[in-house]
């Protein structure tokens, strides 16, 4: 079975942006980008079938502009066996993307899709979903583990009350949550490895999607801010300030 | 035209999510109907009906949508889309889950977890984990939208919408549901509870983290953790608060032993009140705390405990 991962490049989650001071954008000039965290726990669930032995290769696939295929790169030192980026300049909305790895699967035939459940740079949490619905197939999300059989899969999910299993036709779709596992670091020998793994490059019009953005970014501002900062010295002046702010009665 | 609320239930009782959901709903269009997928759920679909501003209440009670499954609910709501102009659901791992989904079978770019509406197609939303707040105007046509519930007031009681059995869709055969295991409590909802006590990783243990029960106890709060704290397996997962976890803005957010990645701060600082207790005087939290506590929790937590005790706080309730 082939796997087919998504990553996406954004901003690293050490890094906190800020704000354009003319509200057109977040300036990310000089920033460290990194690959998405969910999409490296996407690529590590994926390398371990392969290791087990249930996938039979990992395609990484990423939307983004030349830089991304740093991105690709690192999933392939993790373990990833090719690449294809579909290069891009400027935001791409989640729906373009979906159609994007839509004509991807197309092509490619994965019996699974692996992706991150959100991206961090814009916190949509739809991509998956999207391309489940535009492939027709079922999707397990939020995944906190799994349990490959054959035809197959078994997601147990994180959902707002606690853990729910479904279990999935393949092929199906399953976006990673933060407990699904834990990254590998890819090593130096595997880094130089990855340099000479293939990464074929794509256009949106090869693949027929339109990827203008059809929402319109008016403005991005600063949230508002808290002043913060009072401390107190003593558990009982701590309840004092609680009462006297009418939080605790 | 008309709006859809897609209501969040257990089948039992419809979650207050609903109502929020349904005041964000009305500034984007209005009427607003609710739909109620489940089965045996009938009392959820009263509930709804009472929501004051819902004109109808849309029923489809069958085994198919008993857990709301993705695909299930996508041509459930595909069925009846065409007749409004917008659809919204609330932010949670349900509408997360299914809404996308039909947002991307209408060919319909969709707005996830406003904060604000500021025009019928213009919204607002946090962005970079909250460290920055995006101005989106959704293109002409339908809407489709995820709503933060904590940003919005629940709609009052007093409505009296007609509720409407809908005939139900076909089974796609994706997915079938296997079994769940859901933390019981019985303590407040973590998104909707006035006080929420949280700890982190300095808490050290899932036994220590029974150092909070008592006061959360008294004062009727709810208990939520950091991403290092679930991830160590102090709490299960459905307790993380954060970017990535569950949003809340309670009047009294109380952090014990959280260091303040902005991840955290993303799900919290909407918060009216908040409260840190850290060892470390420079630990980010502070930097957003309205009252920060330098101290060693083991100490502090049996003294708050006493404190509050010993002043009857929370007996008023
Ligand atoms: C993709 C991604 C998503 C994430 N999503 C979330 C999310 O949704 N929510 C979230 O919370 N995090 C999230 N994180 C993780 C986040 O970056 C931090 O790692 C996490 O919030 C840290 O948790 P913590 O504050 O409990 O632990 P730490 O950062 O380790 O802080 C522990 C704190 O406890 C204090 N302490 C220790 N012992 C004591 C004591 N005896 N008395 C008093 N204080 C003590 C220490 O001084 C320290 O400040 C995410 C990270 C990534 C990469
Ligand atoms: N530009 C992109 N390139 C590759 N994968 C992406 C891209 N955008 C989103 N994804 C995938 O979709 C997931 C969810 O993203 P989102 O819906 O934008 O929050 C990510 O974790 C990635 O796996």
């Amino acid at each position: 079975m082939k796997v087919l991962v998504p990553v996406k490049r954004v901003i690293d989650y050490n890094v906190k942006v800020r704000v354009k001071a003319d509200q057109s954008g977040v300036d990310l000039a000089n920033l460290k980008m990194s690959m998405n965290p969910f999409d490296e726990i996407a690529v590590e669930a994926a390398v371990k079938m392969k290791e087990s032995g249930k996938a039979t290769e990992v395609v990484i696939v990423s939307v983004g502009p030349a830089q991304a295929l740093d991105t690709i790169r690192t999933a392939l030192a993790m373990g990833g066996d090719r690449g294809i980026l579909v290069k891009v300049e400027g935001p791409v909305e989640p729906l373009a993307v979906a159609k994007l790895l839509k004509a991807i699967c197309d092509e490619e035939k994965p019996g699974l899709v692996l992706t991150g459940k959100q991206a961090i740079d814009s916190d949509a949490n739809q991509t998956g979903q999207m391309l489940a619905a535009l492939l027709g197939w079922g999707q397990g999300t939020f995944a906190h583990s799994l349990e490959l059989s054959d035809g197959t899969i078994k997601v147990a999910r994180e959902i707002d009350g606690g853990l729910q299993t479904v279990s999935l036709k393949l092929p199906a779709v399953v976006t990673t949550d933060l407990r699904l596992n834990q990254p590998r670091y890819a090593s130096l020998p595997n880094i130089m490895k990855a340099k000479k793994k293939p990464v074929a490059e794509k256009s949106p019009g090869d693949l027929g999607v339109d990827v203008t953005p059809r929402c319109k970014v008016l403005k991005v501002a600063e949230p508002a801010k808290r002043a913060g900062g009072v401390k107190v010295k003593t558990v009982a002046e701590l309840v004092d300030k609680l009462v006297e702010a009418g939080v605790v009665t | 035209m008309t709006a859809l609320v897609i209501a969040e239930h257990d089948n039992k009782t419809l979650n207050d999510a609903t109502a929020k959901t349904v005041t964000a709903a009305a500034l984007v269009s209005s009427p607003v109907h609710i739909l109620v997928a489940g089965q045996d759920c009938a009392a959820v679909a009263d509930a709804a009906a009472k929501i004051a501003g819902v004109e109808k209440v849309l029923l489809a009670d069958d085994a198919l949508y008993a857990r709301m499954l993705a695909e299930n609910m996508e041509t459930l709501i595909l069925g009846h889309a065409d007749t409004y102009d917008a659809i919204l659901a609330p932010a949670t791992t349900t509408g997360k889950n299914y809404l996308p989904r039909v947002a991307a079978k209408l060919d319909v770019p969709q707005i996830s977890e406003i904060i604000a509406v500021v025009s019928p197609d213009t919204f607002e939303r946090p962005i970079y984990a909250g460290n920055a707040i995006e101005t989106v105007q959704a293109p002409p046509g339908k809407k489709i939208i995820t709503v933060r519930t904590t940003a919005f007031k629940a709609a009052a009681t007093g409505g009296n919408a007609r509720v409407e059995m809908i005939s139900t869709a076909t089974d796609p055969g994706l997915s079938r549901f296997v079994d769940e295991n859901l933390s019981k409590s019985e303590r407040p909802d973590l998104t909707s509870a006035k006080i929420v006590i949280s700890g982190g990783r300095g808490l050290g243990s899932a036994e220590n983290f029974k150092l909070l029960d008592q006061i959360a106890d008294r004062l009727g709060a709810a208990v939520g953790a950091s991403r290092a704290a679930v991830d160590a397996g102090y709490l299960p997962n459905d307790f993380q608060v954060g970017q990535t976890g569950k949003a809340v803005a309670p009047d009294l957010y109380l952090a014990i032993g959280i260091s303040g990645a902005i991840q955290h701060l993303a799900g919290m600082k909407d918060s009216r009140v908040i409260a840190a207790i850290n060892k470390d005087s420079e630990a980010p939290i502070f930097q957003i705390a309205d009252y920060g506590l330098v101290a060693d929790l083991f100490q502090a937590i049996p003294e708050l405990n006493d404190e509050i005790a010993k002043r009857g706080i929370g007996q008023k309730a």
